[in-house]
């Protein structure tokens, strides 16, 4: 909590339109979260639980949006994060379940998967100058053909290990009382823990280090910041290295969510993302962002998703359609409100 | 010397690198079925592997035309291609069957219904020229949300069905008209590049699209009017993506919104990179793109042969994409360039130090 107030603080006192919109992306939080709250109360919206819920619904998806939002933050984009999730599930379920590795196998196998995706990615946008969406746009087809090659049937996860890890449940003190008077304390899995520590250690490094800096020096602009004696190219190369890490990483936390892997999963989690980027106040073109920003992004989605899984009646795909909306309105309001700071300046 | 500069002229030409890449692409097909070129005529109509390729090749043609425009002139791709295509089929066979899941009996006309379904991808192309243009959002980034959202729009369209046009006369646009040997979508592809070829040959939009690929800012200070020039563009695309979607579903007489122009998007844009275009914009060639598309289908079709599934297909395309960016950037030709240079250094160098 400190940390969020102390971040507020600090980007006021720099840049005042970059505050405005993390409040809105707060405030709008708060506002469907409540408008839940009151609407769907019989259902159990206004349990501490629900909340827990959505975290744990969206551990891999705030890792993934945490690297997306490193690399946007440079000015270039990832949308191979999505694919990538995918192949991770296939790789761990198939080397869990068909090949017989072990769990610790199957993490590195995401590791693993993920840093090489960064790796190719970011030596072809950054030392080769290729634009970073036709590389990650193949990337994308890539990692999802690759995981029809592995396998076109659902592999779902017996691994007794993987469940035993997917399944821990950690107590927090707060919960509800049930209609038998007996306290139910609300629950996280292993998962929340693992992706809370990234959004802290994503947030130091890109606050208090030299080379989270350095990022946002060349978002702002590469030229200048060459200028000043960075390296332009190792630093892209390591931000897409990052996210590519984390993709692997929020990959396999998704894996522990789902327990399975097949073809058509996390489609479209690219465009979650880099929605959650983008609502949290992370600039399109770069330079500006935020790993706080960045979280409420991915809660907003989640409470859209559980808004619309609650309600009953709506179809599914009115999440994504008003992921987009809500996507197209925080980029007009960004490309308004970079407009008019060109036009002061 | 005068031979090395034909042969220069030859390799220069922007047409060169496409064709080689067919010519490889048909030269592998040629060992693998030797029967390729063969055409037989069956019950009145043409067979043949190269009739499949032509004819699975339109819809990538059409909208590889509409993705060489957007490249050119906003140094992005359209990714929502498609999509869009996808809702043009809804929209279609949704006035078609009137609500129903499957008809023999069409609801309404079908002119009408196909108007709609064009405007309908118009539109969605205006929506994505208004963001790029107007709002100046990346392309890719702008086009990703109808990229996402647009087979969702597809799906409240028909409410989450396949609905299917059982009337012989919906068939027509993606079979074959009756008496005539070649199936219509070759038609219709060959109508959309002359109609676009005219377009250029008459209007100066060629030059303007061109100029404003190559540097929007001196466009809009000689004059043009380049955000207008972005828009008209993207509204083309999304109109040629609708004719193309409409081909697509009358193939299979249906709207299969999560099916339609699945993964198309990918082929269009390698279309446009293999036909020798520049993925960052500035000058164009259609003939390239056109060649290239056919190039893709061709690929696609050998994969196919080869007993790759379609899931997995799009791996070797990402190889081959990665593989044609890395050989068009600046930094991979200068690199090369400096090699040479470097080997003919040495060589100047060596009988130096024995004289």
């Amino acid at each position: 909590m400190s940390e969020k107030l102390q971040s507020k603080a600090s980007t006021k006192k720099t840049l005042s339109s970059t505050t405005f919109l993390l409040f809105i992306t707060i405030g709008l939080f708060i506002v469907m979260y409540v408008a839940g709250m009151i609407l769907f109360a019989d259902k159990g919206f206004s349990k501490p639980q629900m909340f827990c819920n959505l975290l744990i619904d969206n551990a891999g998806l705030i890792v993934i949006s945490l690297g997306l939002t490193i690399v946007m933050i440079t000015g270039g984009i990832d949308i191979s994060v999505g694919s990538v999730t995918a192949l991770v599930c296939m790789v761990s379920a198939y080397s869990m379940e068909k090949s017989g590795a072990s769990v610790y196998m199957a993490l590195l196998f995401s590791l693993g998967i993920g840093l090489a995706f960064g790796i190719v990615q970011g030596f072809l946008v950054s030392y080769l100058k290729i634009q970073p969406f036709i590389v990650t746009l193949a990337g994308m087809f890539f990692g999802r053909g690759m995981t029809a090659v592995i396998s076109t049937e659902m592999i779902s996860i017996k691994n007794e290990t993987f469940l035993s890890w997917a399944q821990y449940k950690i107590s927090l003190p707060v919960g509800t009382v049930n209609k038998k008077g007996i306290f139910q304390a609300a629950y996280i899995y292993p998962t929340v823990v693992i992706a809370l520590l990234v959004l802290v250690i994503v947030f130091i490094m890109l606050r208090y280090t030299k080379f989270g800096r350095s990022l946002y020096a060349i978002g702002g602009n590469d030229q200048s910041a060459m200028m000043m004696g960075l390296n332009v190219k190792r630093t892209k190369f390591m931000a897409y290295i990052m996210s590519g890490f984390l993709a692997g990483l929020g990959g396999f936390l998704f894996c522990l969510n789902t327990g399975a892997g097949f073809v058509e999963q996390a489609k479209g989690l690219e465009m979650d993302a880099i929605s959650a980027s983008v609502i949290g106040g992370t600039m399109l073109s770069g330079g500006v962002g935020n790993p706080i920003g960045t979280l409420f992004g991915v809660m907003i989605k989640g409470t859209i998703n559980s808004l619309i899984t609650t309600q009953g009646t709506l179809s599914s795909w009115w999440v994504r359609i008003s992921v987009a909306a809500l996507l197209c309105f925080f980029i007009i309001l960004q490309s308004i409100i970079g407009s008019k700071g060109k036009k002061k300046s | 010397m005068s031979k090395k500069s034909t042969f220069k002229r030859i390799t220069g030409n922007h047409l060169f690198f496409p064709l080689v890449c067919l010519f490889v692409v048909l030269v592998v097909n040629v060992i693998k079925t030797p029967n390729f070129f063969a055409i037989s005529l069956n019950n009145g109509v043409l067979y043949g592997y190269v009739i499949d390729v032509i004819n699975r090749g339109s819809e990538l043609v059409i909208l590889a035309l509409g993705m060489t425009l957007v490249t050119a002139a906003s140094k992005g791709q359209d990714i929502s291609v498609g999509a869009v295509m996808a809702v043009a089929a809804a929209v279609c066979t949704q006035i078609l069957s009137g609500g129903e899941t499957s008809v023999t009996q069409l609801q309404n006309s079908m002119l009408f219904a196909m108007l709609a379904a064009l405007i309908a991808a118009a539109l969605c192309g205006a929506f994505n020229g208004f963001l790029v243009a107007k709002m100046r959002i990346q392309p890719m980034v702008a086009t990703l949300i109808l990229y996402t959202a647009g087979r969702g729009i597809a799906q409240l369209i028909t409410n989450g069905q396949n609905t299917y046009i059982r009337v012989e006369s919906y068939k027509v646009l993606g079979g074959y008209i009756s008496g005539c040997p070649i199936p219509t979508p070759i038609f219709v592809a060959i109508a959309a590049v002359i109609v676009i070829a005219l377009l250029f040959k008459f209007t100066t939009l060629k030059l303007y699209i061109e100029s404003v690929g190559i540097n929007s800012n001196a466009s809009r200070l000689v004059g043009l009017n380049s955000t207008r020039i972005i828009f008209i563009v993207y509204v083309i695309c999304g109109f040629l993506a609708g004719i193309a979607g409409l081909v697509n579903s009358s193939r299979i007489y249906s709207a299969d919104a999560n099916n339609i122009g699945l993964n198309l998007e990918m082929d269009a844009i390698l279309a446009v990179a293999l036909g020798g275009n520049l993925l960052s914009g500035g000058k164009f060639s259609l003939a390239g793109s056109i060649i290239g598309a056919y190039t893709i289908q061709a690929l696609s079709t050998t994969l196919y042969a080869m007993d790759v599934k379609a899931d997995q297909l799009p791996v070797y395309k990402a190889i081959v994409v990665i593989i044609i960016v890395t050989l068009q950037s600046e930094v991979f030709r200068s690199f090369i360039k400096k090699l040479r240079t470097k080997n003919t250094g040495q060589g100047d160098m060596a009988p130096g130090k024995e004289g």
